[in-house]
């Protein structure tokens, strides 16, 4: 197969490159990027007038619900929700049911991906056994079977000790190990500590909960070196205490989700379980360090944070219902919205669900490091197109995915998905897309 | 997506449900506190009943136990006449797994014309708004540690009998603010009804600085929290919090923080002390000043069923 991409913006965060040009795609590959030979045959034409062509999207968290939670997601209609929002490659973490801490496992999920031919996914181990915080996972036989890091989910480690003996051993052989910094004890509550938890009387989560948390993590990664990913900061606090780790050149990333970026506690708004997010949202003056942090690179990369849940674990009293919100087909568009808001440029913005979290995965991408995330001759053809004019209407119920839970239901966004090509293949196309 | 409007009031700014007193204007208040001033004397009759609410079914879901409230609202509802139906949720479907929603629909179907709900989660009463037919009131009981509106309202009409006028008093409520229901629908009552000064009075563990966003003082120690108040406020502390990481026990809270006769001389002379029961003699209140002559606790308790008559037939006359 054989496609012409004509006429498109091209941006590629990577390469600096932002111009019009044509793409040529040939077995799976972009063979010509700018300028096309006229001696390139397509079977297939797309006019990408008025369209950005840029990489495919790099989501680094994103639940597709399998195996246990069939009822909430399946692969089929989560991957198609990826290449409908133009991710083309995603991680998982391994809180499924059972949890992936099985070579088996990880290998059967693999299988089941490449069969839909959709994006690429990158799971992540379970850290120790059934994430219990008590026993090491097989780590070796586990990036053997294609995990990309280490990671024990929601389920902090509340035992020191074996935290401690497991960045050593991923330190060992170069794992990355992905945490969310929550304290155990602190970190129960179902709303940020603040007014609002208080007026509305929800248990709320102090900030020291991600403080102290962090503090601890950047201790063990001092002494054992380990490579730790830190997954979805809530606080102020809790950026500046990174921001000063990474001066100090600690190996470390982090993310923060596309719900953190926009929303505040006082969205819950009358006990709306659309917003029960995990971790739970904050203040004002987070949400503006965190939209500041991933301006300056503090934060490393933008998630989706993909969580699909059932309206029947949903329509429950606020702290009863499930935690989470489908996100991957509103990526694009919160990350185009911020932005808009925070004046960053085109390519620069996309660097966030691009370019940047390739960084953050790094080697464990094997193959595809060289053109994941990037517009590269040569490289594979993960490509999202999408019209920057264009704006939507978020309506839970046109979404692909499973999940129809958003806190972003009625919210106009920019960035509409017109095609998605992952190797080479029209994994998504909306009509307009079609060359006339 | 949920209205930001509030979903107590419809859209001429009239009150169909309750469920909170945040966000309720003042004349609301006022109107509600007129009513029950007026069913007063109706429990004073030989024939207690009027027949505002006959023909329509009152459904008592209680989905924590609490025979004393469930009892008052059944008074009250019978006294205006409604047929009424107590439900022991703890007890029965949610038992069986049915799920909150499936409940309400149910019960919608049999005709049911108000649900008064008594919850352990913060927040179920406005879910349960959202989702039954729009005939049907809602009438908050007391949710987690959210919201009481009716017992707010009822210590309301205790202070307004009292004390008439609410604009120079000084109100201490005492104890396990943290956790209390009855605690933020009092604020937000005094505070809607212009009471000059709140005092919120407890250790660091029960009464959290930052209730200070909700318009309080806060105050640690009992002298100077209780100095000077025209109107005491004592809550209930829960046996579970009695001893843990909360309090080390119930008689070093008592020791530092339980209303004792020496203790209440601080206050006005002509000060009331309340208490929304039951009362624990001896961990939050020393018996003496429990029965004694400042003591308006059994008033209340009067009062309470003239309070809820009054929201029950204010609510029913309102349509969404």
């Amino acid at each position: 197969m054989k496609i012409l991409i004509q006429n498109g913006r091209i941006v590629d965060p990577a390469s600096g490159r932002d111009e019009p040009g044509d793409v040529a795609i040939a077995a799976g590959r972009i063979v010509a990027l700018g300028t096309v030979s006229p001696d390139f045959h397509p079977n297939r034409t797309l006019d990408a007038s008025g369209l950005v062509v840029a990489p495919g999207l790099v989501d680094l968290a994103a639940r597709l619900r399998e195996p246990g939670h069939e009822h909430e997601g399946m692969l089929e209609s989560e991957m198609a929700a990826a290449v409908a929002g133009g991710v083309t490659s995603l991680v998982c973490p391994p809180d499924t049911d059972p949890v992936l801490d099985e070579p088996g496992l990880v290998e059967m999920l693999k299988f089941r991906a490449r069969n839909l031919n959709l994006a690429h996914l990158y799971p992540l181990g379970a850290l120790t056994r059934n994430l219990g915080g008590d026993t090491l996972t097989e780590m070796a036989e586990l990036t053997e079977a294609g995990c990309v890091g280490f990671s024990q989910a929601e389920s902090a480690c509340r035992d020191t000790l074996v935290l401690h003996r497991a960045l050593q051993y991923a330190a060992t052989f170069g794992y990355t190990v992905w945490l969310r910094a929550n304290d155990a004890w602190l970190g129960n509550g179902v709303a940020a500590k603040g007014p609002l938890a208080t007026r509305l009387g929800l248990s709320g989560v102090p900030v020291i909960a991600e403080t102290i948390a962090l503090n601890t993590i950047f201790e063990l990664v001092r002494d054992t070196g380990a490579r730790v990913h830190l997954c979805r900061l809530s606080s102020a606090a809790g950026i500046e205490l990174v921001r000063r780790a990474k001066a100090e050149k600690l190996p470390i990333s982090c993310d923060v989700s596309v719900n953190h970026l926009h929303l505040i506690d006082v969205d819950i708004g009358y006990f709306n379980a659309a917003m029960r997010l995990t971790p739970p949202l904050r203040q004002q003056r987070d949400r503006d360090a965190i939209r500041a942090a991933l301006g300056d690179g503090t934060i490393d990369a933008l998630v989706s944070d993909h969580t699909p849940v059932d309206a029947d674990a949903k329509n429950l009293p606020f702290a009863e219902a499930e935690p989470g919100a489908t996100g991957l087909e509103l990526l694009l568009g919160l990350a185009l919205k911020w932005g808009e808001e925070s004046g960053a440029t085109l390519p620069a913005t996309l660097a966030t669900i691009t370019q940047r979290p390739v960084a953050v995965l790094g080697a464990a991408l094997g193959s595809l490091g060289a053109s994941a995330g990037r517009l590269v001759e040569g490289g594979v053809a993960d490509l999202c197109l999408f019209d920057p004019a264009s704006r939507w209407t978020v309506q839970p119920q046109a979404l692909r995915s499973q999940g129809k839970h958003t806190p972003f239901s009625g919210y106009e966004l920019p960035g509409r998905v017109r095609a998605t090509l992952v190797a080479g293949q029209l994994a998504y196309e909306a009509e307009r897309a079609e060359a006339r | 997506m949920l209205s930001k409007r509030n979903p107590q009031l419809n859209a001429q700014g009239e009150l169909i449900h309750l469920l909170s007193i945040e966000g309720l204007p003042r004349a609301v208040l006022t109107q509600i506190l007129d009513t029950a001033g007026s069913f007063l004397s109706v429990n004073e009759r030989e024939v207690k009943k009027v027949p505002l609410l006959r023909g329509k079914s009152v459904f008592n879901l209680f989905f924590e136990n609490s025979t004393r409230t469930r009892t008052t609202f059944e008074i009250a509802a019978k006294r205006l006449s409604a047929d009424v139906i107590n439900l022991d949720i703890a007890r029965s479907s949610t038992a069986k797994g049915e799920s909150l929603l499936d409940t309400i629909a149910n019960l919608s179907a049999m005709h049911a014309d108000m649900f008064v709900v008594r919850h352990s989660e913060s927040g179920a009463p406005y879910l349960i708004a959202q989702h039954c037919a729009p005939h049907v009131h809602v009438v908050n009981a007391g949710d987690g540690r959210h919201a009481h509106p009716t017992q707010g309202l009822l210590d309301m009409y205790t202070i307004r009998h009292y004390k008439r006028d609410f604009t120079g008093l000084t109100v201490a409520i005492v104890g396990d603010i943290v956790h209390s229901r009855v605690a933020r629908s009092d604020i937000h009552a005094l505070t809607t009804l212009g009471v000059p000064e709140i005092r919120a009075v407890g250790p660091k563990t029960l009464v959290p600085g930052d209730l200070r966003e909700m318009g309080v003082r806060v105050c640690h120690d009992m002298a100077e929290g209780i100095r000077g108040a025209d109107v005491i406020i004592m809550l209930r502390l829960q046996n579970e919090r009695m001893s843990g990481a909360m309090l080390p026990s119930a008689g070093e809270f008592f020791k530092n923080y339980g209303l004792t006769p020496e203790k209440l001389a601080l206050a006005k002379p002509d000060a009331i002390v309340m208490h929304p029961g039951p009362i624990n003699r001896g961990v939050e209140i020393h018996s003496a000043v429990a029965d004694g002559a400042q003591s308006v606790i059994l008033p209340q308790v009067t009062f309470g069923i003239a309070v809820r008559m009054a929201v029950m037939s204010i609510i029913a006359g309102n349509n969404a």
